[in-house]
């Protein structure tokens, strides 16, 4: 072997072994068993074809748990879409104090989805009158409220929206202050002898055209969050007594369904994984597509 | 970067009527949205310095009248839960993830960067195919693999299949493109090996890069809850975050004990913030803006 060949592998190797080993192969494998009766076993010998993915398009659990997905999806995406680009514009224009103000709406960026959903579930949107939310309803003399165990209306929305824009809101602000402070002064300057006013017009004229590229960074990392929500829900929603039969985003539906205590189905399982890999991939070729169309 | 403004506005604007108005709508703005942002974090303590019964009295309030510092004690000696075993647990999950995927990623990507190889672009391409898999939809294939290992319930299935990050591969290659070959060059004339030039030019060279990758590995290890839920199946291999959901999900849970040891969970990762603030900002807008 040539000398720069042994050298590429010394460095790449070891990564390209795990990746494949940790990647790959269980892609290759789940795809294998996605074809099988597997359950409780992971060398089924039962072929079924193409079955398993025919009973999760039709199993109406699974299509549900897509539009849980797509109606959390649009809430969660505009709202952290608007509120993170307006901190970031509102703490990039603050002179003092603007580290402080950055620091604190980042903060929750360290808080696991675990004790957020804790905070959530057992003191701000608790269902007892000592909840804060129903503190505040209180004052305005409005009747306590079981947020995460009503259906209708369902309030755990609500509880599970904010809990998500809490954790998540300063990743994105970061984003796009640093995106802002990418924008070379001089285009505002010209914008300005051209007779555009500072705020709205220097906003929709540059600032809006020059976060092109955060836009697009932002949107898509939070829409595959979005997709592979998980944690919140389960700890939110889930109790002693097991996960409620709605509201089940993608994620939380695989997990009863393959891994849950109820007997564990991989073949379908594996079906389930790999429908939605072929989503996400086509989501993300997709948007990159749209995106690019748009561009000069 | 590294101007007072990200937006700027004309000299004077500030002391016109709407340039006012506009000034004190944002503060106005800033702080309830700064205390909104604190109160979770304020109650997470508050609450895990009260009693049992306080926190389901009716008279709860934001304010307490008297606080149960024994709570901390306590929580570390309950039985219910094993926070000390799943913080260690934690500790250990965390650590070793974070240098090994460090380790291994930054010799990947600076294989891929700088070493010609006749083959390079097909790794290249498998790594960057790999990111448009997350590796969350495939949790139910990897726990396939892992639990074919033996690794379910072992501290081998909570760290090694989190090691291969091919977003970090790719970041440290577009990284390491960037990075003065002259350097290396140099490096190579004083007789050292590729081997050599990496760990001795190159790894001394980009440590604030190293650090802010080191800093979101760190946290993200730390608070993932998924994987450790699946393959910490005993309760002697639970990370903390299991150990708490565990507890949160079961019948009749201490809520005191529970929001004070949730409180003592975030503590190493808000040191690690306040600390590597600015390695983690700097982590944060190169995962998201490069990856």
């Amino acid at each position: 072997m040539k000398g720069t060949t042994r050298a590429f592998w010394l460095f790449v190797g070891p990564f390209l072994i795990g990746l494949a080993l940790f990647t790959f192969v269980p892609i290759g494998w789940s795809a294998y068993l996605s074809l099988f009766e597997a359950r409780n076993t992971v060398t089924p010998t039962v072929f079924l074809g193409l079955k398993n993915y025919a009973d999760m398009l039709t199993d109406d659990a699974f299509l549900r748990s897509l539009g849980t997905f797509l109606a959390f999806a649009v809430f969660i995406v505009p709202l952290t879409f608007v509120l993170s680009l307006a901190l970031a514009m509102a703490v990039n224009q603050i002179g003092v104090a603007r580290a402080f103000f950055r620091s604190v709406f980042f903060l929750p960026f360290a808080c696991s989805y675990v004790v957020a959903s804790l905070v959530w579930k057992m003191s701000l949107f608790s269902g007892v009158e000592t909840g804060v939310a129903n503190k505040v309803l209180a004052v305005f003399g409005g009747d306590p409220i079981a947020w995460t165990g009503t259906v209708d209306p369902p309030w755990y929305w609500l509880v599970l929206v904010t809990a998500r824009l809490w954790l998540q809101l300063g990743f994105y602000m970061i984003l796009f202050i640093a995106a802002l402070q990418r924008i070379p002064d001089h285009l505002y300057e010209a914008a300005w002898t051209d007779g555009a006013s500072p705020g709205w017009q220097t906003f929709r004229y540059i600032t809006w055209p020059q976060l092109r590229g955060a836009t697009v960074a932002v949107l898509t990392l939070n829409l595959i969050n979005a997709f592979q929500a998980f944690d919140e829900f389960y700890n939110i929603l889930g109790d002693s007594r097991g996960y409620p039969p709605f509201a089940r985003p993608p994620l939380v539906y695989l997990y009863y369904t393959s891994l849950g205590s109820g007997g564990q189905d991989l073949g379908r399982g594996s079906a389930g994984a790999m429908i939605l890999t072929v989503i996400i991939a086509a989501v993300t070729l997709l948007q990159g597509r749209v995106f690019r169309f748009g561009r000069a | 970067m590294g101007r007072d403004y990200g937006v700027p506005v004309p000299v004077g604007y500030r002391q016109t009527t709407a340039g006012r108005i506009g000034v004190v709508l944002r503060w106005i703005a800033l702080v309830i949205g700064a205390v909104l942002f604190l109160l979770p974090f304020y109650l997470l303590v508050r609450n895990g310095l009260a009693t049992q019964g306080e926190l389901s009295a009716r008279d709860w309030s934001l304010f307490p009248r008297s606080l149960h510092w024994s709570n901390f004690a306590d929580v570390f000696d309950s039985d219910e839960v094993p926070l000390l075993r799943s913080l260690w647990n934690s500790v250990v999950v965390a650590v070793l993830q974070t240098v090994g995927q460090v380790f291994l990623c930054s010799l990947a990507g600076y294989g891929l960067a700088r070493i010609p190889y006749r083959h390079a672009n097909k790794v290249l391409y498998a790594v960057i195919a790999s990111l448009m898999v997350p590796t969350a939809v495939t949790f139910v294939p990897s726990f396939v693999v892992v639990s074919s290992l033996g690794w379910i319930s072992d501290l081998r299935g909570l760290v090694v299949p989190g090691l291969f990050s091919a977003l970090n591969v790719f970041l440290f290659r577009q990284y390491f493109l960037d990075f003065p070959v002259e350097l290396e060059e140099a490096g190579r004339l004083d007789g050292l090996n590729r081997w050599g030039v990496f760990w001795r030019v190159v790894v001394p060279n980009c440590g604030g890069f190293f650090a802010a990758i080191a800093v979101i590995d760190f946290i993200g290890s730390w608070n993932q809850f998924l994987w450790p839920l699946i393959i910490g199946q005993d309760e002697s291999s639970w990370t903390v975050q299991v150990a708490l959901s565990t507890l949160l999900s079961s019948q009749n849970p201490k809520i005191n004990l529970l929001f004070a040891a949730a409180a003592v969970s975030i503590l190493p990762i808000v040191l690690v913030f306040v600390v590597l603030q600015r390695y983690l900002v700097r982590g944060v807008t190169e995962t998201g803006l490069r990856g």
